[in-house]
């Protein structure tokens, strides 16, 4: 018998795309969930396991570098760094949802299931035909959670939305950027993909939670955009309270010193906050500066603030002549909250992250290696979490889940076969040869 | 009833992160008991905003909103006193939630195993900076150390610029979130499993395992040394479809344009049915969309045509050629937004000294059990209840135990 997982039993059929959903799903299958992922053999899931058959162009640019030694062939839906790290801990089924059949094979495994989960644009399930509506007559106790851009209902329901439109939708772009730039100068973010997923996961979890004690199943209707709204509250409290709409502070944070400095080498940079005046003091005395201790357009925190400017003159021409990890040390050691911004180049050698174990070296049947993946991001006292198993291949657990769990018979499994719902490369993709 | 209703959870965190995780708890139905440290309590009941600009204990917004629902007692846990209530309240608890500074529950005397030789089935969540081990974990952190550590501000940012974190204490918030995730993920192993167990959560972790361009990065490092997100102003150094944030008539919009097979819907969006005569892009497999020879003639062109709109007309145009173009909205218009007005997702809650005001309410509705927000309370407003009504100490007892610094 294997060890058992505080999730479980618990079964996820996982309909998420690109970020979002996989990140809860992510953090279900840590947990011990076990997720399959619904796939298909007629429609490969670009957004996720990523292009099929990129296009040459695409092989000249930094995109090539997702895939291991940058060569996606052969199978590149296999080999792409994205679904490396959201596939794990899952499995793998196809299905063709679009045919009745595949409907009605759909609904057989809800029947023996806990927990869907879909992110697609609202009118995805709606044109399956596979809404909460419909799969509850199945299973009255599932639970099923949707998290669209703006949520299942409401005028903005059919409106697309990636990461960084909703997080502009709801209000974080307008706070970011650099402030001596109009807005094009902002890059994109997609910090609301794995935040939504976060969200996603919780409320599956209470959802969870309440069937245990009553019994009954439901339907979680997630917004990505206000997910965005609930993790900037300092604005939004401040309109509520002050009628004041804020605007952009590029690093900086009100009340602080605080920035990202150049220091020695390539690209290196170091991020600091300095927010008491003994810590000012101490980092005064640090630079061999004590006369700005008392110098009165410092002295006090909204002094600081008035003259962020100056200041930023200051710790710059000081963090130019240093390692961006030497500030960082020489700055904690005092109690002032610094870090150096963490390149890939170096994150695989950070004593920290090194110590803690995050990355975790895996082979791959498709991809080889071993190459290093980033861990669970929790860990738990008496069922150490780590990557149990790498992503699936594409239909990997078809024979489990279409035999051991829906119960079908040899005989309708190869007739699955002959149907192309079941197998194990794209329909109508050519590879080139290798 | 909430889906969280009947389960017990004793607070012991402070500023952001773990008051998220538990103001999440209880908005959707759990009974929190915030420990509050006399005389001052959370140190986010220090941090700005405040109503009416006046700082104040009860006057915080981030501490109002971070506190939803909660019941604040006042305990002093470095009294013997203190301790001896703390562990009369741990017998009745299902989950402790911290996020002192490493080592201080063991200072305290309130380790794991100390709680757990008082009530077996507890479980606790401890959520630190750098975590409970390695050599960082003394070292401090705000949000822009968390987003530079989490390696994901290197990529956000201009190439020739500085790199640049994102809003406020955005950071902090997932990490409340992810931290609220795994614990009810570990409740119910409990419940399923008998499994008690030490929920860690590093929140320089959480970042570093965002899958913003984070995973991919490394992943993409150990694959090949190399890495695709470099600091562009708008990743659209990819593709010649709009990417990125570009002006219209009244602000500015985004565009994502992830597909390459979306480019019929670009023809439609812009309204220029002739880009699809045109035989520069005529391959089916829509490969020219990596021809970046053509990026600036196509940025002009949606240049063009978005600064004859404004932004609320350009998302619902390119939303209904299926393009992912919409608004960037400031407080302003988020709060007059017709989609967030429709789901009714802000609240109005009154606060004894705050007053009236309009919060940000839950994302996820719940069809069963949807969130009930319900203000924070005073400093120590539930002493009486919890130290009287629930562990039967003598009303003329409080004032004693406020002399003695223990409430």
């Amino acid at each position: 018998m294997t060890e058992k997982l505080p999730l479980s039993g618990i079964r996820v059929i996982d309909l998420s795309i690109v970020w979002a959903g996989p990140y809860a799903t992510i953090l279900l299958g840590d947990l011990g969930a076990e997720v399959i992922r619904i796939e298909s053999l007629q429609h490969p899931d670009i957004n996720t396991r990523g292009n099929p058959t990129p296009p040459a162009g695409l092989l000249g640019t930094p995109r090539a570098f997702m895939y291991p030694d940058a060569n996606p062939y052969p199978r590149p839906w296999e080999r792409g760094g994205s679904f490396a790290y959201s596939g794990r801990n899952k499995k793998s089924v196809t299905i063709d949802l679009e045919r009745p059949s595949g409907k009605e094979i759909f609904l057989r495994l809800v029947e023996k299931s806990d927990v869907i989960i879909e992110n697609g644009a609202a009118g995805t399930m709606e044109k399956l035909g596979l809404t909460y509506d419909v799969v509850k007559q199945s299973n009255p106790g599932i639970i099923m959670c949707s998290m669209p851009g703006y949520g299942t209902n409401g005028p903005y329901k059919y409106f697309k939305g990636y990461g960084a439109n909703v997080e502009g939708v709801g209000g974080h772009t307008y706070l970011r950027g650099y402030t001596d730039m109009d807005f094009s100068g902002t890059s994109p973010v997609f910090h609301a993909d794995p935040a939504a997923g976060a969200t996603a996961a919780f409320s599956i979890l209470a959802a969870i939670t309440h069937k245990r004690n009553t019994g009954k199943g439901q339907y979680i209707n997630l917004s990505q955009a206000e997910n965005v709204i609930v993790a900037i509250p300092q604005a939004f409290m401040d309109y509520s309270m002050n009628g004041t709409v804020r605007e952009r502070l590029g690093n900086r944070q009100q009340g602080s010193v605080q920035g990202c400095y150049q220091c020695t080498g390539d690209d290196n940079w170091v991020v600091l906050t300095i927010s008491t005046d003994d810590q000012w003091k101490d980092f005064c005395l640090l630079i061999g500066m004590p006369e700005l201790v008392s110098y009165p357009r410092f002295s006090s925190g909204i002094a600081r603030w008035n003259n962020h400017d100056e200041i930023d003159g200051i710790i710059s021409d000081w963090t130019k002549d240093f390692d961006h990890y030497d500030v960082f040390h020489k700055l904690q050691a005092l109690g002032i909250p610094a870090g150096p911004v963490i390149k890939p180049q170096e994150v695989f050698e950070d004593p920290h992250i090194k110590a803690r174990g995050f990355y975790e070296a895996h082979e791959h049947p498709m991809i080889g290696g071993p190459y290093m993946y980033p861990g669970p991001v929790f860990d738990l006292s008496e069922t150490p979490m780590r990557i149990r198993k790498m992503h699936p291949i594409l239909g990997a657990d078809n024979e489990y889940v279409y035999k051991e769990i829906m119960g079908y018979g040899d005989a309708e499994y190869d007739a699955f076969v002959a149907d192309e719902h079941i197998g194990d490369a794209y329909i109508g993709i050519d590879l080139p040869e290798d | 009833m909430g889906a969280l209703s009947g389960i017990k959870v004793l607070d012991l965190t402070q500023y952001i992160a773990g008051p998220y995780c538990t103001k999440v708890l209880s908005d959707y139905g759990a009974d929190v008991i915030k420990i509050e440290k006399p005389p001052s309590g959370d140190p986010a009941r220090r941090l700005a905003p405040f109503k009416d600009n006046q700082p104040g204990l009860e006057n915080s917004g981030l501490f109002l909103y971070l506190n939803t629902g909660k019941k604040s007692v006042t305990l002093n846990l470095k009294t013997v006193e203190g301790r001896k209530i703390f562990f009369r309240l741990l017998k009745e608890a299902d989950i402790v939630v911290e996020s002192y500074a490493p080592d201080t529950m063991e200072s305290l005397g309130l380790n794991y195993d100390s709680l757990k030789a008082m009530n077996p089935n507890v479980l606790m969540t401890s959520i630190s900076n750098f975590g409970n081990t390695g050599p960082y974990k003394n070292y401090k952190l705000t949000d822009i150390v968390m987003y530079a550590m989490g390696l994901t501000m290197y990529g956000t940012g201009m190439a020739d610029r500085e790199p640049q974190k994102l809003a406020l204490t955005l950071i902090q918030h997932q990490a409340g979130m992810i931290a609220a995730a795994t614990t009810m993920g570990t409740y119910l192993g409990r419940e399923m499993h008998g499994l008690s167990q030490h929920l860690e959560i590093a929140l320089m972790l959480t970042q570093l395992g965002s899958i913003d361009r984070t995973a991919t990065q490394a992943i993409s490092y150990s694959y090949s040394g190399d890495f695709p997100h470099t600091r562009v102003a708008a990743e659209n150094a990819i593709s010649i479809m709009p990417m990125g944030i570009y002006p219209c008539a009244d602000g500015y919009v985004t565009f994502v344009a992830a597909n390459p097979l979306w480019w019929p819907r670009f023809v439609r969006m812009i309204e220029m049915p002739e880009l699809s005569e045109d035989p520069r892009f005529q391959d089916e497999d829509f490969g020219f969309i990596y021809n970046l020879d053509y990026k600036d003639e196509m940025d002009a062109l949606v240049l063009g045509w978005t600064t004859q709109l404004t932004k609320q007309e350009v998302m619902e145009k390119a939303q209904s050629a299926g393009m992912a173009g919409t608004s960037i909205n400031s407080m302003e218009d988020v709060f007059k937004d017709p989609q967030f007005n429709y789901r009714g997702f802000f609240v109005d809650i009154d606060h004894p000294v705050a007053g009236m005001l309009r919060y940000p309410g839950t994302p996820a509705v719940l069809s069963e059990t949807p969130a009930e927000i319900r203000r924070a309370p005073l400093l120590g407003e539930h002493n009486q209840e919890i130290y009287c009504d629930v562990l039967g100490y003598n009303i003329e007892d409080l004032p004693m135990l406020r002399e003695q610094a223990v409430i």
